[in-house]
């Protein structure tokens, strides 16, 4: 069955916890001991209705602040789809967690109280939607019990963020506005009764119609090899299998390949599964490669077909979401760690912090602050062959590391390669 | 050849390249074995991650000496068939020389022992990433765990300062000391990995199938009365039933459910139906709600 993940984006209090209980309660996923405690510690609190956020605050200083200040991965299946929802905080220091739990989603719900409309908070969780290109945003305009279920209100959010999404780059967005109320059920799964005004999907229904494309559907062939493959036995003497996860593109027996960054051709020999031959192999399978010749080929390059080879450079645009305390600043030096790729970094230049409001850039800026996103270049310390973030995902994404912590700091998004520079 | 298209399904495809990076990243990786499904399921994903080749870590069991019979004795004919090591630490070793104290009583287990052994064994052998079987979905705590998971000398795991996963990236970078816990089947449900070893018609221990058990009930479980492991009152009433096991953790906090799924068939459509998570069998999890974050914050799996 196909997997869809979801991601899940609201400022504190706008009741995604209380959504996400809300549809496993509705789907009958909760099973009976985790709704038997849910219903106990309701109880205890003294609430007059269920408390669904407590099937999802799994640490305990959430359950005590009522808070989520971690990514919790939440499973479930309907009788057509399989769904993981990565819900994901909404305080403003926690940006990196949404940027974490969002990176493989192939659709997003962003939540909006009724009562409060777009926030600053909306405009960032919907920027990073952008900047992460998530083909699928459903925006639940939530609490709409608490504004009498009024069709002006929700219309009037509506359209602050199609206004939003005028503004936005990234064009190839499907957006879904579905007004609901996680706390009373309405048009969560089943329809609500009270707005008649609405005549769209529930929540359930749309999610159940999505696709779950591979994030890296339409990109050219990318096979980044992960180890060699060497059996050393009697049966297998000669056996030198690439193995590795195709990242876009498809790959047959008989296909003419280039090696990166070598450069060198050959020809795909054979393609493994396990104890199988196939003689084509799909984009997000794990499988082995053999090549005709025998090349030399390493943990960390590439195979590519023939005529769409990648930018292979030893340097890049990006931009980048910072994640840790300690700011990025010009002339700092990390880790790289491309796809499973690791080279050195040196950041020759912080361009600009882009406003996650969409209100613009702050040019020439002396630090990248924890959760900020900027512009920067980066030069490496050896050739890598990437692809520009809106082409291929997978390939066009990279995250810093910090010598020192050994801790991710940094997660990017490469642009195209800027022509004026020449790279 | 065969003329066939292979499209791997994606949790499977993860899990393989979850595989792939530790051997490439690490140093002296260990697959921690208990003769469970979900490790089961670990041993099946790590032979199609290598092969031809066999694969390329030992197994490692932390053995608490409560162990069902027919988990162990399935053990050591899996290891035989596979050719790979297998390590085996005792729990009762730490009893004995009085390093641990054992818990006594009405809920006594070794479970939480485990993990004294277990950090004595990493640092025996110098492991540097041990692979296991947790899900996500099993536990609150665990749906915020990562795929790599680093912990300190003590085991700790600091929940409020994970390295942040994104994409498929897996930053497996560690100080001296330091190891990493890995989760290839994070992403997978209890469904997925039942479905999983049907399709695969993977081998598993009799006791995950209905088969007639000496039990009796307390606190509403169904407990095996066949062993003096678990501990029984006098007034507590043995009576035969057909029962099977949804975990095969520590006997002693293992509880059985009455079912007639006597076959993978019949266990998947079960499971499909059920109404009692997983976890609600375990009485280890039931002392307090942060049960399952305090005893990984100690270094438990």
């Amino acid at each position: 069955m196909k997997v869809l993940k979801i991601a899940t984006a609201g400022s504190v209090d706008d009741g995604k916890s209380t959504l996400i209980g809300r549809i496993l309660y509705d789907t009958k996923s909760l099973t009976d001991d985790k709704l038997e405690a849910i219903e106990e510690k309701s109880r205890q609190r003294g609430f007059d209705y269920l408390d669904f956020s407590l099937a999802t605050d799994g640490l305990v200083a959430e359950r005590e602040q009522g808070i989520t200040i971690d990514v919790a991965h939440i499973y479930f299946s309907t009788r057509k789809k399989s769904f993981i929802i990565a819900d994901t905080p909404g305080h403003i220091e926690y940006t990196r967690n949404m940027v974490t739990g969002a990176s493989t989603a192939q659709a997003s719900i962003v939540l909006i109280d009724a009562r409060n409309g777009v926030v600053e908070q909306t405009y960032r969780h919907f920027f990073i939607n952008n900047l992460l290109r998530i083909k699928d945003v459903v925006i639940a305009v939530n609490k709409m019990d608490l504004v009498d279920f009024s069709e002006e209100k929700f219309n009037q959010i509506k359209g602050e963020i199609e206004y939003l999404a005028s503004k936005s780059e990234y064009k190839g967005q499907n957006l879904t506005f579905i007004p609901l109320s996680a706390l009373k059920g309405d048009n969560v799964v089943d329809k609500s009764e009270n707005m008649d005004w609405y005549q769209g999907e529930t929540l359930m229904h749309h999610l159940e119609r999505l696709d779950a494309d591979d994030i890296n559907d339409e990109s050219q062939t990318r096979f980044p090899v992960q180890t060699v493959i060497r059996p050393k036995t009697e049966e297998y003497h000669d056996y030198r299998g690439y193995a590795g996860k195709i990242y876009g593109g498809d790959f047959a027996v008989g296909d003419e390949v280039t090696v990166l960054p070598s450069l060198t051709k050959s020809k795909i020999k054979s393609i493994n599964f396990f104890d199988k031959e196939y003689q084509k192999a799909k984009r997000g399978s794990s499988v082995t490669i053999t090549l005709a010749d025998n090349v030399n080929v390493s943990r960390g390059d590439m195979l590519v077909k023939v005529d769409e080879q990648p930018t292979i450079a030893k340097q890049l645009d990006a931009t980048i979401c910072w994640m840790d305390k300690e700011p990025l600043q010009a002339s700092q030096k990390y880790y790289i760690k491309h796809g499973v790729n690791d080279a050195q970094a040196k950041i020759m230049q912080l361009n600009s912090i882009i406003k996650t409001d969409f209100s613009g850039i702050e040019e020439s800026p002396s630090a990248l602050e924890l959760n900020q996103i900027g512009d920067i270049q980066l030069k490496l310390s050896r050739p890598l062959s990437f692809d520009a973030y809106k082409d291929n995902k997978s390939n066009g994404s990279f995250i810093l590391i910090n010598p020192k912590t050994n801790n991710t700091v940094g997660v990017g998004f490469i642009n195209p390669p800027n022509p004026q520079r020449g790279n | 050849m065969s003329q066939e298209t292979i499209q791997v399904d994606a949790l499977e495809s993860e899990a393989i390249y979850i595989f792939r990076e530790v051997v490439a990243q690490f140093e002296k990786p260990v697959l921690l074995f208990s003769g469970g499904k979900d490790s089961i399921t670990l041993v099946r994903l790590a032979q199609k991650a290598f092969y031809p080749a066999k694969i390329p870590f030992p197994l490692m069991h932390i053995d608490t000496g409560h162990n069902f019979p027919e988990t162990i004795e399935f053990r050591d004919r899996l290891v035989k068939e596979l050719g790979v090591e297998l390590i085996v630490r005792d729990v009762q070793d730490n009893i004995d020389s009085g390093k641990v104290k054992e818990e006594t009583g009405r809920y006594a287990s070794r479970n939480m022992l485990q993990t004294e052994t277990l950090l004595d064994a990493i640092e025996e052998f110098g492991f540097d990433a041990c692979i296991g079987g947790a899900r996500r979905d099993e536990e609150k705590a665990r749906a915020k765990e990562r795929i790599f998971s680093v912990r300190d000398d003590f085991g700790q795991w600091d929940e409020k300062n994970q390295r942040p996963e994104v994409f498929d990236m897996l930053n497996g970078r560690i100080d001296l000391g330091q190891n990493v816990r890995v989760f290839p089947i994070s992403n997978w449900t209890e469904l997925d990995v039942w479905s999983y070893i049907e399709n695969e018609k993977i081998e598993i221990p009799s006791i995950y199938f209905a088969h007639k058990r000496k039990t009796f009930v307390r606190d509403g479980m169904i407990w095996s009365a066949d062993d003096e492991v678990v501990y029984r009152d006098e007034e507590e009433e043995v009576v035969e039933r057909m029962v099977r096991f949804r975990t095969v953790g520590d006997m002693s906090c293992t509880a059985a459910v009455l079912s007639d799924a006597v076959d993978i068939v019949k266990v998947v459509e079960e499971i499909r139906d059920s109404s009692i998570s997983e976890r609600g069998a375990r009485i280890d999890d039931k002392r307090s709600e942060a049960a399952m974050e305090k005893r990984k914050q100690q270094g438990y799996f």
